[in-house]
């Protein structure tokens, strides 16, 4: 495949003065027409460039990689496609996580499950121009037509039978011209990406190695804890550190919150998450358990600033939103109203779910030292570009100040993403001047976090002559509403008549993206609903799905979002994988489709019950997102979003009461645990198409496929979450 | 302070502690053992798992002054090269997603195949329960289980 894209704009070599070629490259834009290269690995910078590779004398290759890591592998995958196109061995392969320098950054963030399938095609590109040049030197050297060598696995041949390694030929090749056009392989040639490659940090994560953010120290680090007001609506009144400042090994007892203020009166974006109003009292200590022991002992007086809100209230206000009239209209195709007027039977459902606290199970932390040089900042983030930009502002120091060095994190579902504590830290070493490592207990992180916003949906569709002819979904949800893509989602375009409209419930409780923000829930509903309306049109399950596809496959519509074939085609596999309909006794089977982030995916649930609970026995996933990378990472990625999907809808139970959080460790809030997990048996359909995310999609559709199933078994339909509790199971947590 | 003479991976540290210290703050910020980790606080989510002459004991539970004499093994000190095998298990099924609770899975599972070497799936979920993995690995880490056992028996 020739390719002909402009790589002069993106990608730049050197010669590195300590031997071997440096290539400098932009995955996501353009570099500036005048940047040069560094010589030396100490010099390199994130400004022009947001990736490097390292080609030494010896043909080991070096990837520094700025994308940083929540476990979705992309640390594994992305070298994988770069060796791919170089054709090296993977075992040459050495990858670095980049420091990042933030000056004219941009581009570098984990979320949304879009680094694949954003960096796929520059990423490729960069392999194969670095291999061209390589060859391109080698032709020269041998004073042969470069179109007579070939290069496999690190080594150049030429058709005299003469080789030369990838190191032999570093020196000459980083003086060459970047080349216009290169050849990118055919999909079905290659050997490194579809190959499973287990985790790069696998040994030291085994062996125990600092790796995360709460592993970094620093000579001279002091530790520091937080205390924020227990309900959302408090803010502090005044505090006794006496206690607290007896104990040995607090070194003192501040406050912060003024900068943040300032920052808020001053009108600045709000870049990450509200900033909080209150002061917060934070103790200052040798280590961990220090400054854990020493904000238990601070005697602290809040008052109340605004209200003390409640879960009931949301809900029934945002019942009654979805009830009402005031709707942002999202989309409208063709006359929902008419429809519904000259419907012989509507069917009308309303679907409720929770906040939800996102739990990494690395609490948020992060190391700070502010100096009047330079503000030092370490840890993990989703969004180390807007956590830089937060605290300059916020500290009022110029960008090219403010350094960050990520580590790898503790997951991150979308909680990293919010830079709050980040600006925390900063503000806390600058009043102390002295490098320090800030970090949450479980506690403060599941009661001050930044929450899944509860929603509320209703869905109603008009059936006339036992035909579905008007779909119309309502949603509410608190402090935000579903991004803009969604209501181009299926079913938009397989129904005539078809209108998202959306509500908003104000609230001074903290929201933000969970893991598949919005369509966590709104899958679950959705599915949830189709099964029902299957039911009621007494059509199949399959066929439902089938025939409306069909119908977007006949009147194409420019403006969905998906794949009508390829939801068939998932459709068919899960169909096919999972014995659908063939089950044994005593064993119900639900089935969910969904389409988000680009991918496209089917489940199947196998529940059974057990003393009149529901059990999930297994879960039969397919799934299409384009070429699969690394099947290994994949494979994980996929079963732990099936399971995760699961432990929430089925047990996730939190809420609040006058502003207090409902759960704040694990003993109060159930997390699926081993005993509570299904077999997940993951199929991908063969593709050659660009790859797409996995971090997110296998999530969403899971609640409604063991809702459906358990509406088999039991006759019931849940609508609310968590089904456990709804269900009028038992709830005890397990642990 | 007082201070405390404990026997961590075969190594003698003197440490100055308050006696209540959990052993995991000890290992973390006094003896620059980071592969511990910390979860919840509370006994409830495994991330602190060490061996404790031999069994698997919560480190944010155990104070500093109940560890003293007894045999501490933590995550750095499970096998001298990461050969372990539930080490050697947990790379072949390449089990971590985050990784970050990884380390007290598998001090989990190598204390919980030393008492029991031929475990059957229901005893592996059952020794397993209690740690928790956010990322949810737990498909992978049940067959990891089970393929340490066939090595080790
Ligand atoms: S940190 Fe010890 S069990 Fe969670
Ligand atoms: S791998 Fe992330 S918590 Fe277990």
């Amino acid at each position: 495949m020739k390719n002909s894209f402009n790589r002069r704009s993106f990608l730049k070599t050197s010669a590195l003065a300590s031997g071997g070629m440096l290539i400098g490259f932009n995955l996501f834009n353009a570099c500036k027409s005048d940047v040069k290269l560094p010589v030396d690995l100490s010099q390199l910078n994130y400004k022009d460039f947001n990736a490097y590779i390292k080609i030494s004398p010896e043909g080991k290759v070096t990837i520094y990689s700025v994308n940083p890591e929540i476990g979705q592998g992309v640390k594994t995958s992305m070298p994988m496609i770069i060796a791919e196109e170089l054709d090296v061995d993977w075992d040459d392969v050495y990858v670095v996580q980049a420091p990042l320098d933030i000056e004219n950054y941009s581009g570098q963030v984990a979320g949304g499950s879009q680094s694949i399938r954003r960096s796929w095609q520059p990423l490729r590109e960069t392999g194969a121009t670095a291999k061209q040049m390589l060859i391109n030197a080698a032709a020269a050297q041998w004073d042969v037509d470069v179109n007579t060598c070939s290069a496999k696995m690190g080594i150049i041949s030429n058709a005299n039978g003469e080789t030369l390694g990838y190191g032999d030929v570093v020196e000459a090749a980083a003086l060459l011209d970047v080349p216009e056009e290169v050849s990118l392989k055919d999909p079905k040639d290659f050997t490194i990406i579809g190959q499973g490659k287990g985790n790069v940090d696998i040994d030291k994560i085994t062996t125990g190695k600092p790796l995360f953010g709460l592993d970094y120290k620093e000579e001279g680090m002091v530790y520091a804890s937080v205390l924020r007001p227990p309900a959302f609506g408090q803010v502090l009144e005044s505090f006794d550190a006496s206690e607290a400042k007896d104990l040995l090994g607090v070194i003192d007892v501040i406050t912060i919150g003024k900068k943040a203020r300032a920052l808020l009166k001053a009108g600045k974006p709000n870049w990450s998450v509200k900033l909080s109003t209150t002061d917060k009292v934070v103790v200052i200590g040798k280590t961990t358990w220090d400054v854990i022991k020493g904000k238990k002992a601070i005697k602290a007086k809040w008052k109340t600033d605004s209200a003390l809100e409640s879960s009931e209230e949301h809900n029934e206000k945002l019942l009654s939103l979805v009830n009402g009239k005031k709707f942002r209209t999202r989309r409208k195709d063709g006359n929902v109203n008419k429809a519904f007027a000259n419907a012989d039977k509507v069917l009308e459902r309303v679907y409720e779910s929770t906040f939800l606290p996102h739990n990494t199970m690395e609490p948020m932390n992060f190391f700070a030292n502010v100096t009047p040089e330079k503000v030092h900042l370490v840890g993990p983030t989703q969004t180390p570009e807007a956590a830089a930009n937060a605290v300059a502002s916020l500290l009022g120091r110029p960008i090219e100040e403010v350094h960050v060095d990520l580590t790898r994190m503790g997951g991150g579902f979308g909680r990293r993403l919010y830079n709050d504590y980040v600006m925390e830290v900063a503000e806390i070493s600058e009043a102390i001047k002295k490098p320090v490592k800030m970090l949450s207990t479980r506690e403060d992180d599941m009661t001050t976090g930044v929450y899944r916003p509860a929603s509320t949906y209703k869905i109603s569709a008009a059936i006339k002559d036992g035909k579905l002819t008007g779909y119309h979904l309502k949603e509410a949800c608190v402090n935000s509403n579903m991004y803009g893509l969604i209501p181009n989602f299926f079913p938009a375009g397989a129904i005539e008549n078809y209108q998202v409209d959306s509500a908003r419930l104000k609230s001074n409780i903290t929201v933000g993206a969970w893991r598949a923000p919005y369509t966590n829930f709104l899958a679950s509903a959705e599915q949830s609903f189709f099964d029902e309306l299957a039911e009621e049109l007494q059509v199949d399950r399959v066929q439902l799905h089938m025939d409306l596809l069909e119908n977007v496959k006949r009147n194409p519509n420019p403006k969905i979002d998906y794949s009508p074939e390829r939801l068939q085609g998932v459709l068919k596999m899960v169909v096919e994988k999972s014995d659908w309909g063939n089950v044994a006794d005593g064993v119900y089977q639900g089935l969910s489709v969904y389409y988000c982030h680009n991918t496209h995916v089917a489940e199947v649930a196998d529940v059974t019950m057990e003393n009149g609970v529901p059990v999930v026995k297994k879960v039969t996933c397919a799934i299409d997102c384009g070429i699969v990378v690394n099947p290994l990472g994949a494979m994980n990625q996929a079963k732990g979003g099936v399971l995760d999907g699961i432990g929430h809808a089925m047990y996730a139970d939190f809420s609040f009461k006058d502003g207090v959080p409902s759960a704040n460790n694990f003993n109060s809030y159930q997390l699926i645990r081993m005993g509570q997990t299904p077999k997940v048996d993951v199929h991908f359909i063969e593709s050659n198409i660009a790859p797409t995310g996995l971090g997110e999609p296998t999530l969403p559709p899971v609640g409604a496929a063991v809702a459906n199933a358990i509406y088999k078994a039991t006759g019931k339909r849940l609508t609310k979450l968590p089904y456990i509790k709804n269900m009028n199971s038992k709830t005890e947590i397990v642990g | 302070m007082p201070t405390f003479n404990l026997k961590i991976n075969d190594k003698t540290h003197t440490v100055e502690a308050d006696a209540d210290t959990p052993l995991l703050w000890v290992l973390r910020d006094k003896i620059n053992l980071v592969g511990t980790k910390f979860g919840c606080g509370i006994g409830q989510c495994g991330a602190c798992t060490v061996h404790v002459d031999g069994n698997a004991m919560r480190s944010c539970l155990l104070q500093v002054s109940q560890a003293e004499g007894m045999e501490i093994t933590t995550i750095e000190g499970l096998s001298e090269h990461g050969t372990h095998p539930v080490q050697e298990a947990w790379k072949a099924i390449d089990v971590p997603q985050c990784g970050y609770c990884q380390a007290g899975q598998i001090m989990t599972a190598s204390a919980f195949l030393n008492e029991n070497p031929n475990p059957s799936n229901e005893d592996i979920r059952n020794a397993m329960n209690g740690n928790i993995c956010r990322c949810a690995s737990y498909n992978s880490i049940e067959e990891a289980v089970k393929l340490a056992s066939k090595k080790i028996s």
